[in-house]
């Protein structure tokens, strides 16, 4: 017998042919598995990643098959590497094309915050010019980490499902100078 | 002949080394010559900066020396000895005699001009925008001498020894708590 | 705005002035890294462009100038992360040549076994992204199954995937283990035949070859001009190894041949590449099979921190460890320049020690670096996918440009 667990379905009622329960559980079962990632590698994660995207760790089984480098196509923008104050207007510029829903994932600790790198030169965490929702700490994380990066987006993904008018998000909005 | 002699050159030492390309170079530019060592298996040179370009040029152009390969070019800042504050070092290299040479030239921090090596070599180009990001020094001749590592708008020459490493605007880290 | 046909050939000319400016920008899906290209287009074809780096700047050289020589290593992990190992053993070789410390022969061999093992790493990655860049997707899943097992001998000797800071000053933390030799024998049984499969799509495919054929070419006399090294160099034609040039680490007693291309090409840079991949594969069988006994790291209590059994028992082995950690160690004060053999070139490790326990000045000759300045002139004239291949195939990793 396989190990592999079948998802459990949304609550619900159900009967011959027909499965009834309300439509922010399906929309929000239908964003998780099917999360675009926009991979902005800049150093040694973008590696990692690209091992978790290759056939051992494979992202693809979550639904994160097809890598979009347009942020106008992207649902999730992956901060992968060190960020240099040179390209935090380039990150800020990439992250406000983004169409909502959108959450970013900052992955390593360079991201997180700064990193081993305390100097004049490198932003000491994204935060500091977009809002994010998920960091994945590590120098560089491992494919798991990553993974389990991957699964926490898509648990923010189902709830809630409403965000970009929730008073957290427009305060982060507002603070960071995102219009 | 090894001799590790004190890194920190403080004035003129008139020590020759017995060699027959140190004594060549020797007997063509003469008192521009510092001084000559040999250190850790390569040979170093200390020279004037006003004759570098015709050093180098002269290291690159006569066959029997023809270091044909500029391998690194950077800079380096000794804040105590005045009047010789900056400097500049190029490793050079022979690949058909497989001989390294170390050539090193010193000038004030009030007037950090010397003369661009991108005629000899066009792998100079970034090299020496790299050593004006970092330290100030401008080379004359250079087709295009602007930052290239940090910010355009920056306004300090960050390896020079009095900055510090970290960034002076983070309000984040408490430096009392790291001991730094 | 009035563009003209050439009468004698038929093609459309373009006044100057004309071109469209396209920005091959610091996020792109085919650079590999944050570099931008602002490229003059006409049309396909590129008339000009400008090179824009720094956007991962992280202060190396400054950092360097703040922590003790032990401490460097991670930060020379993080240049070229790739291949990593390399660049830690290239500075351990520097630290022990400024110390004047001798490695026993069991500690070179082992450090070629993980300098060849990140080399055929390194150029696994650039030979699978130039097929991805070229379309042919799947090679690149194929072969990264191999790039695992590299990290899985990496992990079983220092603990990590692939910032690795394997290695101390004076050899290794410990010796390698029985299961890293059952990996290291399992990884040699394995590699040929996935190897030669992943060849046998891409070195003679028609498809590839037109592709790469006379793209982005540059002449051994511009490379040595613009001080290009290793395999972009060699493509060129110019046999230039410092493995050979130089022998270090016990190369000297292994026979390997150095690949060597005539154009220049991409397709040059590929097979370079390729060739050199089997190269370290018989250096690593040759380096295992006659790997001699001995000690994993040299006799230097003052560089090399005493085991933990030690410091606890013997009064000695206290003192150095507290003498280490605390930096009261007496470094030799002068100035070493060492390079070793990279997976992109010479990768040159400039040391100016003043007697305390960072260096006074560190300086890398990275070779990505000094190389990349010549791409806008070997982009000129071709289309703009010959453009991204060329890029590709000259394996650009960005820690290493910006450092």
């Amino acid at each position: 017998m396989s190990e592999v667990k079948i998802g459990k379905a949304p609550e619900g009622s159900e009967g011959p042919g027909y499965f009834l329960t309300s439509l922010d559980k399906i929309v929000g079962m239908a964003r998780e598995n099917s999360l675009w990632p926009l991979p902005f590698a800049t150093s040694c994660c973008g590696i990692e990643f690209m091992a978790t995207m290759a056939s051992h760790y494979d992202l693809a089984r979550f639904g994160s098959e097809r890598l979009s480098f347009s942020p106008r196509q992207a649902d999730v923008l992956m901060v992968m590497g060190t960020i240099a104050k040179k390209m935090g207007p380039v990150l800020k510029h990439v992250y406000e094309q983004m169409a909502e829903p959108r959450w970013v994932m900052a992955v390593g600790a360079c991201a997180s915050s700064g990193g081993i790198f305390d100097t004049y030169s490198v932003l000491q965490g994204i935060d500091k010019v977009i809002p994010v929702d998920v960091y994945v700490p590590g120098c560089p994380p491992r494919p798991e980490q990553i993974i389990d990066g991957i699964l926490r987006i898509q648990h923010l993904a189902t709830e809630p499902l409403k965000r970009r008018s929730s008073e957290e998000y427009r305060r982060q909005l507002a603070e960071h100078g995102i219009i | 002949m090894e001799e590790v002699t004190d890194k920190i050159p403080e004035e003129q030492i008139e020590s020759r080394l017995q060699d027959p390309l140190v004594e060549k170079l020797q007997s063509q530019f003469g008192e521009d010559i510092y001084n000559a060592y040999e250190t850790y298996g390569i040979k170093t040179v200390v020279v004037n900066h006003e004759r570098i370009f015709d050093v180098m040029k002269f290291l690159k152009e006569t066959p029997e020396f023809n270091f044909h390969f500029l391998t690194d070019e950077c800079g380096i800042h000794y804040p105590d000895n005045k009047g010789q504050e900056l400097g500049v070092v190029y490793h050079l290299h022979n690949m058909i005699q497989n001989i390294r040479l170390r050539v090193e030239t010193f000038f004030p921090s009030d007037n950090p001009v010397i003369n661009s090596m991108t005629p000899l070599w066009p792998a100079a180009n970034w090299m020496e925008r790299e050593t004006y990001d970092f330290y100030g020094i401008i080379f004359e001749g250079h087709p295009d001498l602007k930052r290239i590592l940090n910010m355009d708008d920056m306004d300090y020459f960050p390896m020079l020894k009095q900055y510090p490493l970290e960034d002076g605007t983070r309000e984040d880290k408490n430096d009392k708590m790291f001991g730094r | 705005m009035s563009i003209e046909v050439n009468k004698n050939n038929n093609e459309l000319v373009v006044p100057e002035g004309d071109y469209y400016t396209l920005n091959l920008g610091p996020t792109h899906p085919a650079t590999h890294g944050v570099f931008q290209n602002v490229l003059q287009m006409d049309g396909e074809r590129i008339q000009s462009g400008e090179s824009t780096i720094g956007y991962i700047h992280r202060a190396f050289e400054k950092i360097a100038e703040h922590r003790p020589y032990y401490q460097i290593t991670p930060l020379t992990d993080r240049m070229n992360y790739c291949s990593s190992p390399i660049n830690n053993m290239g500075w351990h070789m520097t630290v022990e040549k400024l110390l004047g410390i001798e490695t026993p022969k069991r500690v070179d061999y082992l450090r070629i076994i993980i300098m060849e093992l990140a080399r055929m790493a390194d150029h696994i990655v650039c030979n699978s992204v130039i097929g991805v860049d070229t379309g042919a997707l799947s090679g690149f899943l194929y072969v990264f199954q191999e790039r695992e097992k590299i990290y899985d001998i990496w992990e079983e000797v220092c603990g990590a995937r692939l910032t690795t800071n394997i290695g101390r000053i004076g050899g290794f933390e410990r010796d390698f283990s029985t299961t890293t030799f059952k990996k290291l024998k399992e990884f040699i049984a394995g590699f040929p035949k996935v190897w030669s499969e992943f060849e046998r799509l891409l070195n003679r495919n028609r498809i590839f070859m037109d592709r790469t054929i006379n793209c982005g070419p540059i002449s051994a006399e511009r490379a040595l001009a613009y001080g290009f090294t290793g395999p972009n160099l060699r493509a060129a034609g110019v046999d230039y190894d410092v493995r050979v040039a130089t022998p270090y680490c016990s190369y000297g007693d292994f026979e390997f041949e150095i690949p060597v291309g005539t154009r220049g090409d991409t397709y040059d840079r590929y097979m370079v590449r390729n060739e050199e991949i089997w190269q370290s594969f018989k250096l690593i069988k040759d380096a295992l099979e006659n790997l001699p006994e001995g000690d994993f790291k040299a006799d230097v209590p003052e560089f090399y921190l005493p085991p933990k059994e030690e410091v606890y028992n013997n009064m000695e082995a206290l003192i150095y460890h507290f003498k280490i950690v605390m930096g009261e160690i007496d470094v030799p004060k002068g100035e070493v320049y060492h390079s070793v053999e990279g997976g992109n070139g010479e990768l040159g490790f400039y040391l100016v020690s003043d007697g305390g326990r960072a260096p006074y000045r560190l300086h890398f000759r990275r070779p990505c670096f000094i190389y990349y300045q010549a791409y806008t002139e070997m982009a000129k004239g071709i289309l703009l996918s010959d453009a991204i291949i060329t890029l590709s195939s000259m394996n650009v990793i960005a820690g290493e440009l910006d450092a």
